[in-house]
């Protein structure tokens, strides 16, 4: 019974970044309404760097997993890196996951997208 | 008493293996496997009796016209009815969109209202929805206890004179709750409603008879009684179905037609427009066989045999929240429950590796859910051919899907 990778389960245990920020420059909401998986994103970025991020949510382990491993992997990128940032990046990184569930671990990249794409509107 | 191994050998796809485990196959509420006898009553059909209905004057299209009139004489002897009131449908979501639409017109009108309940699929709510906002009538939902009933106080306060449906499962896709149709009924008949069931999880689990019932409108799915996918039935009183207009129009279900206006054909065609899905009738005669010498009192006893140890483990696990009715006779053959913290989705592909397909989600029923206060729930359900040793198994393997998160 080993589906989930030690990290997902790690994660999912001891989510990294949990919490919100005070001023954010970013802070999105994506959900998926057919599972009820919700992840919320707060980014602070300086200069066009990602000075911090901190995520809250709930849903299934993949999701909350996969957004706690993605604060670690934006935190001190640019802009421009996390608008580059492709699917395969974070998949792999979570060591790989089964194609019924993908929806779920790209959840937290979906929020990012959005964020990115606001901010950038905005 | 089952002959389980026999039945299991009927069922091929029970021989395969998922992830490197044999299939355990948990959820027949939301589809049934198929035994070969309807497999190989649909290849029979297309290879030997293939022709379109109710059309053709060549010998091919008589025997297929006969053969889907045949499987519509089946379903209505299986629930005790007229071959008259059963209208062959795409499934019970087309039936109810069909019933809720033609008595719509025929019944409901502004300030008038529509009763669901709480623990309805979207296919017996949606369409009520849409009828009351088209008609400017109000929808009201019967209230679901803590233990998962239905407050039949709660009915007799919200039925008046202005009531024109009752519209409600018999038994519900995630608490498993039978309904009392029949007190349900006799409460709604007094103040002039029709009752229309959603029988979806009860005709292929149970005996049903629409006598006993007392209800106006059944409806159920073929492909969760052991038939092909993509037929359906709707039963429906006779007078009602004479009196209510048509719901979808076109070829077959008309008399005349001239260029401005149309006369219709009597019941059921009036109500099947188009090229029904006859070789799926014919599947589904098949399945009602296969049900009937087994015995549908023989399906009961097996479904809550299995219910019952389900449950029996469930409970006695702390780890775990059991939805609806605690005593097994109350339910049907449907467990919802959670692992506490742990999303069903997580538990569902962790059971799936096991090879044991199991239901996480709404199961379509978000009102329920939202009044459970949970997204989502995991489900089990069950059928002729599973066993109390597959039970087992899934409820050890629960047990590693909790270690696997602790
Ligand atoms: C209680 C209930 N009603 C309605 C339906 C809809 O049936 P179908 O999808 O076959 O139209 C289902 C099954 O999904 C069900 O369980």
């Amino acid at each position: 019974m080993a589906p989930y990778e030690e990290l997902i389960l790690e994660h999912w245990r001891n989510p990294r970044n949990k919490g919100s920020l005070e001023n954010p420059d970013i802070d999105v909401v994506e959900a998926n309404p057919l599972c009820g998986d919700v992840v919320r994103l707060q980014l602070s970025v300086k200069e066009g760097t990602v000075k911090d991020v901190r995520f809250e949510g709930q849903g299934c382990a993949i999701s909350q997993a996969a957004a706690s491993l993605l604060t670690e992997m934006i935190k001190g990128k640019t802009v421009s890196e996390l608008e580059e940032m492709k699917d395969e990046e974070l998949l792999s990184a979570l060591g790989g996951v089964i194609k019924t569930r993908l929806s779920c671990a790209l959840l937290p990249l979906r929020a990012l997208r959005k964020g990115l794409s606001e901010r950038g509107k905005g | 008493m089952i002959d389980l191994k026999a039945v299991r050998e009927d069922f091929p796809i029970l021989k395969r293996t998922v992830n490197g485990h044999p299939l355990v196959y948990l959820d027949s509420a939301a589809t049934s496997q198929k035994p070969r006898q309807v497999i190989e009553a649909v290849a029979r059909f297309y290879q030997e009796t293939n022709a379109n209905v109710h059309r053709g004057l060549y010998q091919l299209a008589a025997e297929a016209t006969d053969l889907y009139e045949e499987a519509r004489e089946k379903v209505a002897r299986f629930i005790g009815a007229h071959p008259h009131e059963v209208v062959f449908t795409h499934g019970t979501t087309e039936a109810l969109n069909l019933v809720a639409y033609s008595l719509g017109e025929a019944r409901v009108g502004p300030g008038d209202e529509i009763l669901v309940t709480e623990m309805e699929h979207h296919a017996n709510l949606i369409p009520w929805q849409l009828l009351a906002q088209r008609k400017g009538a109000r929808l009201a939902a019967i209230r679901v206890t803590d233990e998962g009933q239905l407050d039949l106080a709660d009915l007799e306060a919200k039925l008046s004179p202005r009531t024109k449906v009752v519209a409600v499962t018999h038994v519900s896709n995630v608490l498993g709750t039978i309904n009392p149709i029949p007190r349900i009924a006799a409460l709604a008949r007094r103040v002039g409603a029709a009752v229309v069931v959603d029988a979806a999880q009860s005709v292929p689990h149970m005996p049903v008879s629409v006598g006993e019932l007392g209800a106006d409108f059944l409806a159920f799915s073929g492909h969760k009684m052991l038939g092909p996918t993509g037929i359906g039935v709707l039963w429906g009183r006779k007078e009602f179905l004479e009196e209510l207009p048509p719901f979808l129009t076109g070829g077959e279900m008309i008399r005349e037609v001239w260029i401005d206006r149309a006369t219709w054909n009597d019941v059921p065609y009036k109500f099947e427009a188009g090229t029904p899905p006859f070789a799926q009738a014919v599947g589904l005669g098949t399945a009602v066989d296969y049900l009937t010498g087994i015995g549908m009192e023989e399906v009961r006893q097996h479904d809550l045999e299995l219910t019952t140890r389900a449950l029996e483990g469930l409970l006695a696990r702390d780890y775990v929240e059991v939805y609806g009715p605690k005593d097994p006779e109350a339910r049907g053959g449907v467990v919802a429950f959670n692992l506490r913290g742990i999303h069903p989705h997580d538990v569902a592909t962790l059971l799936d590796q096991e090879g044991i397909a199991i239901r996480a989600g709404h199961h379509c029923a978000q009102p329920l859910h939202r009044l459970l206060d949970i997204p989502a729930s995991c489900r089990v359900s069950f059928y002729l051919y599973n066993t109390p040793e597959e039970v087992d198994t899934f409820l050890s393997a629960l047990d590693q899907v909790w270690k696997a998160f602790h």
